[in-house]
């Protein structure tokens, strides 16, 4: 691959920006806003572009009134109180109170640079209030952010994975594509995202069990970008051995899946791992604040599959599956489908059904249909499984994003080992999102860093790069 | 991927269907995505209810992650078009008629080339030769080319046989997607000005991504000239209808007259229309593009421009020699336009409309609650 004009005859760029979804575009039209010359290096083909963003479908920001597309206002002190709730803490509260402030009105701004909202989607009218959803998804957003930055005259390049990230006291730095090309700049956006592609990455933590990982996003989230800064001594943030993983159809392709592997059938039946043995809880809590721990506790099961079994008495209570379930008219039938040992999962679900103690089902909330004597017990919604025909889905963790990343200051500096801040490297987006997110999940969050920091490493980088 | 992609449209939309039932980030677009999350499964006239319904923007297939080279493998606009195509030809009957949809370019140029011969033979046998050198230019001289029975009577036949099959067709269409006899006034506005409009061509206000990714009101604006430039032309014939027989006035008819008004505003939107969807079909994206359509469409576009350019070139020239020669070569190919009308892509028109009451029906329905 060739680079841009400039590229090949060595005058550096002003920004090079590096991955090529929301934080990087975002980056990349700010910085081009701000006049600097911009070239995009995104390690996909221009059909796969746009990295995790691809899979997004809203984000979520500040603002004090409703607006055509939000049902109310969303405040500081409210944003604040939900970041702290799911991060339990674990997060820069001067960086996260940044984000939060940054991201007023922001659709205003997403807006004139292409973005086109929608209602929130039927499925998700919990979200109406906070989060702005992009009318067709994120792979719109970034088709239209994408249009917006080559008429500011920003270059992409596509298919270039870069490497290594070379830099010191001197003005330029110099990106590295694979050991003959390099392109040099006054100042580098990393916005690669982070590294749940990267299996030998992920198994470093998980060991083997990550083999058996499906990537719900994209497989160019390989975290070079990020292992070659924190090899030349920028300072990580973020616990390694995190990551957001779901429970997805085990019969998910291996990457990008999106959302349409995810299955939501677990508190509606029982979870058996190969053994057909339970191994936890399936009703402890309403769905949307437990499916973010399946992943893991199907990441520990031998095999790191496990099967969700549910009968015809709850069928069309969650959202249809991309994947049909097998089916059997008896439980031995169902067994005899899935591989599991016919006498053990017999077994299993007679346990199950004897401990079911009568109550008032009602899914939307915590009732009291709950087992009684059984290890482990199921905490709410516990109907017996005797209704035929019966299904089973199988399941594997389905990783969605890894926590570590680079660590930067309030202008989407990196820092270094020592504190200070490199002048002429900024971070954005998942790379770096760990400083504000240490753990847990906020619907549309992710998003918001991307934009947000993408705009202050875009804005900074030209700053910097045009003196 | 152990989802089986088997044979034919239908299999294909439904397991394109499922996956986008699991999505659901299309909601917005258009009018196929909320129908498509009402059912639950996705039977045979179902899917042809949502393929109808389907305005071809292709919005979904540029905003979908799913599209190839992803192992789903989506191509919601192209699989709809082919649905489309076989929608049509299971309905229109006689069914050797149907069959045309298979190869629809070339059955029909041939049937439209077989109207632009024969109309001019049958009236240079029919005729004296001679006046095919000397023109006339009163009352009557297109009748001197053309005698009145041989102008008339075929195109009365050619129409109304035309209107019996589309509409048969519709009907077939109609009762195949369930439709019901209780159609409220509203629902019908609804679904009328969602196709007066175009709605789902506008995109939400943007346009929509034909013939590529960016967004462009272009597709729309052309839909309308040749919607609007057939209405005219169609007015024009009918007061010129009225005129010859109420009035006893013979055509040609004055520059300013109202035939000749509406018929040659109608002939320039027409022929501007139809270029313009010519040129935006030579560049249009091929990957979501159904190339079995390609041949229906652009037959259809090339005589519905063949029609307007020859009888604005009839009008420009009707007090020269040309005009016997133009007007053969007119109503010749106005015969092939009739000919292949049952038959051709004209039965978008009728299929849309009807799945847009549906869908105003359905809609309407979910309001009431």
């Amino acid at each position: 691959m060739q680079g841009g004009p400039r590229g090949r005859t060595g005058e550096p760029y002003d920004v090079v920006v590096l991955g090529g979804g929301n934080a990087a575009l975002c980056a990349a039209m700010s910085a081009a806003d701000s006049g600097a010359r911009v070239l995009v290096l995104e390690s996909a083909p221009p059909a796969l572009r746009g990295g995790n963003s691809r899979h997004t479908r809203n984000l979520r920001y500040l603002h004090d009134e409703p607006t055509r597309y939000l049902t109310g206002p969303y405040p500081e002190d409210e944003f604040w109180e939900d970041l702290l709730r799911v991060t339990k803490g674990n997060t820069d509260e001067q960086l996260a109170r940044l984000t939060l402030r940054a991201s007023r009105d922001v659709g205003r701004w997403m807006e004139r640079h292409g973005c086109r909202f929608q209602p929130s989607l039927r499925g998700a009218l919990q979200l109406s209030r906070t989060n702005a959803f992009f009318r067709g998804g994120g792979k719109a957003l970034l088709n239209a952010y994408c249009q917006t930055a080559e008429r500011s005259g920003v270059e992409f390049e596509y298919d270039a994975e870069v490497t290594d990230v070379v830099f010191d006291e001197g003005p330029l730095v110099s990106v590295r594509l694979g050991e003959q090309r390099e392109i040099r700049a006054k100042a580098v956006v990393a916005a690669s995202g982070g590294y749940q592609a990267n299996r030998a990455w992920l198994a470093e933590s998980w060991g083997p069990a990550a083999e058996n990982f499906i990537v719900r996003g994209t497989a160019f989230d390989t975290g070079l970008v990020t292992r070659a800064l924190l090899a030349r001594g920028v300072r990580s943030v973020g616990d390694a051995t995190q990551c957001h993983a779901i429970a997805v159809d085990a019969r998910a392709p291996e990457h990008d899946g999106g959302i349409v592997t995810r299955l939501d059938t677990i508190p509606f039946g029982i979870v058996v791992d190969r053994g057909a043995e339970r191994f936890y809880d399936e009703g402890e809590d309403l769905w949307p604040k437990r499916y973010a721990i399946w992943g893991r506790l199907i990441a520990q099961q031998p095999g790191q599959v496990a099967w969700s079994i549910v009968d015809a008495r709850v069928e069309g209570r969650f959202m249809p599956s991309v994947f049909p379930p097998l089916e059997g008219a008896s439980i031995s039938e169902l067994a005899e489908r899935t591989g599991l040992d016919s006498t053990r999962l017999q077994a299993t679900v007679r346990r199950y059904n004897d401990a079911v103690r009568p109550g008032r089902y009602d899914p939307t909330s915590l009732d009291d249909c709950s087992t009684e004597d059984l290890e482990p017990a199921k905490s709410h919604w516990a109907l017996p499984i005797d209704h035929p025909p019966f299904r089973a889905y199988p399941l594997r963790p389905g990783i969605t994003f890894t926590y570590m990343g680079v660590a930067v200051d309030e202008q989407a500096r990196v820092l270094l080992g020592d504190g200070r801040a490199q002048p002429n490297i900024f971070a954005a987006g998942e790379i770096m999102a760990g400083n504000v997110l240490g753990e847990g999940y906020l619907a549309g969050l992710g998003m918001t860093i991307g934009t947000v920091f993408g705009r202050i490493a875009g804005e900074g980088a030209a700053r910097v790069a045009l003196g | 991927m152990s989802l089986s992609a088997e044979q034919g449209a239908g299999a294909e939309a439904r397991r394109v269907m499922t996956i986008c039932n699991a999505c659901r980030y299309c909601e917005g677009l258009c009018a196929v995505f909320p129908a498509m999350e009402r059912l639950a499964v996705f039977s045979d006239p179902d899917l042809r209810y949502l393929g109808n319904l389907c305005h071809d923007c292709r919005e979904c297939f540029y905003a979908c992650p799913f599209t190839p080279p992803h192992d789903f493998d989506l191509n919601v606009p192209r699989v709809f078009a082919e649905l489309r195509r076989e929608t049509y030809e299971r309905h229109t009957k006689p069914a050797v008629l149907g069959r045309a949809y298979r190869r629809n370019g070339l059955a029909v140029a041939l049937a439209a080339g077989v109207g632009a011969v024969l109309v001019p033979l049958l009236a240079l046998v029919w005729s004296d030769p001679g006046v095919l050198r000397s023109a006339s230019t009163g009352a009557g001289a297109f009748y001197e080319v053309v005698p009145m029975p041989l102008m008339v009577g075929p195109a009365l036949v050619l129409m109304i046989f035309a209107c019996v099959v589309l509409l048969a067709a519709g009907a077939g269409f109609w009762r195949e997607i369930g439709g019901c006899a209780s159609v409220s006034l509203k629902s019908l506005g609804v679904a009328t000005v969602d196709a007066l409009r175009l709605t789902y061509l506008g995109g939400g206000g943007s346009g929509c991504s034909y013939p590529e990714e960016g967004l462009s009101m272009w597709r729309r604006r052309l839909h309308h000239l040749v919607f609007w430039g057939f209405a005219l032309d169609l007015a024009a014939t009918t007061v010129a209808a009225f005129y010859e027989h109420a009035l006893d006035r013979i055509a040609p008819y004055p520059l300013w007259s109202l035939p000749v008004v509406l018929g040659t505003a109608g002939g320039l939107l027409l022929a501007l229309g139809t270029t313009g969807l010519l040129w935006l079909k030579r560049r249009s994206d091929a990957i979501p593009t159904d190339e079995g359509t390609v041949g229906m469409d652009v037959a259809f576009l090339a005589l519905l421009w063949a029609t307007s350019v020859s009888g604005l070139l009839l009008l420009a020239l009707r007090e020269t020699a040309w005009m016997p020669t133009l007007l053969l070569v007119h109503l010749g190919v106005v015969a092939g336009f009739f000919l292949t009308l049952p038959f051709g892509k004209f039965a978008h028109a009728v299929h849309r409309y009807l799945a847009l009451v549906r869908h105003a029906v359905e809609e309407a329905a979910d309001e009431a609650g």
